[in-house]
């Protein structure tokens, strides 16, 4: 089942590729989330993505789906800013800037929905591939 | 004489099979495009085709000394992976474009053994 196991590779990628852009979106969103401590303020979050090898029919190993392993922390250090006026703000007078860089996410957020389309086009060539060969035959 | 079916299509029909394992792993080399320390992997079609006409029956199989290959990136990752997108999507284009052409084969010999088997 060749064509079957072509389609969930490349579907397992476009949901790998869908959880990246959920934790871009995540990011963007709380880029100004401010906290009264570190522990307590948004950390970028990214996954981890990682291939499953499948052994065919004769043992050998080519050709993997993808997973996402695990959704992990930034543990770049956060900003710290001095606002007294902030609701936020500890007894110190200091809040706390999530380490999201609006940079980085915007570019890695172009490279996650390009994947993505290329994913969906290998889904839509595969499958007309198939179409053709459930033609064949046909005058 | 009968009509021997698997004589007719000859190396179409293996060559077909081939080419669809082959976009199995390319779609795979696609999808792991951001999977840190992924192998992008190939197959030696000629290799593998010329294997199965020595071999004369059976159908192809990627094992042995035929097995899948590792590509050699043009550039190494910091992150290990060798998948090179513009790379593995040329080659699934024409992959794709070559699965077409066997196909156009295959039925240009199937409908050679109709017309044989119609008289006309």
């Amino acid at each position: 089942m060749t064509f079957k196991s072509i389609s969930e590779i490349a579907g397992s990628a476009m949901a790998a590729q869908t959880v990246r852009l959920n934790t871009i979106a995540s990011n963007l969103a709380n880029a100004e989330s401010v906290g009264g401590t570190e522990a307590a303020t948004y950390h970028a979050r990214k996954p981890v993505f990682a291939a499953v090898m499948n052994d065919n029919a004769s043992g050998q190993q080519a050709g993997g789906k993808v997973q996402v392993l695990d959704v992990i922390q930034s543990t770049e250090p956060l900003r710290k800013a001095y606002e007294p006026g902030n609701p936020m703000a500890n007894t110190d007078g200091n809040v706390y800037y999530p380490n999201v860089s609006e940079v980085a996410e915007m570019t890695d957020m172009m490279s996650a929905s390009r994947a993505f389309e290329t994913n969906v086009e290998v889904l839509g060539r595969v499958g007309q591939m198939q179409q053709s060969l459930l033609k064949l035959g046909e005058s | 004489m009968g009509i021997n079916f698997a004589q007719a299509v000859a190396v179409h029909g293996d060559a077909l099979q081939l080419r669809t394992e082959r976009t199995r792993i390319l779609a795979a080399n696609i999808a792991n495009e951001n999977t840190p320390g992924f192998q992008a992997q190939d197959m030696d079609f000629a290799a593998v085709m010329a294997s199965n006409q020595a071999g004369a029956d059976g159908t192809p199989q990627l094992d042995g000394d035929n097995g899948p290959l590792y590509r050699v990136p043009y550039h190494p990752s910091g992150d290990g992976n060798t998948v090179e997108i513009g790379v593995e999507q040329a080659a699934f284009a024409q992959n794709a474009s070559d699965y077409q052409t066997s196909l156009t084969f295959l039925s240009m010999d199937l409908k050679g053994i109709a017309k044989a088997i119609a008289g006309q």
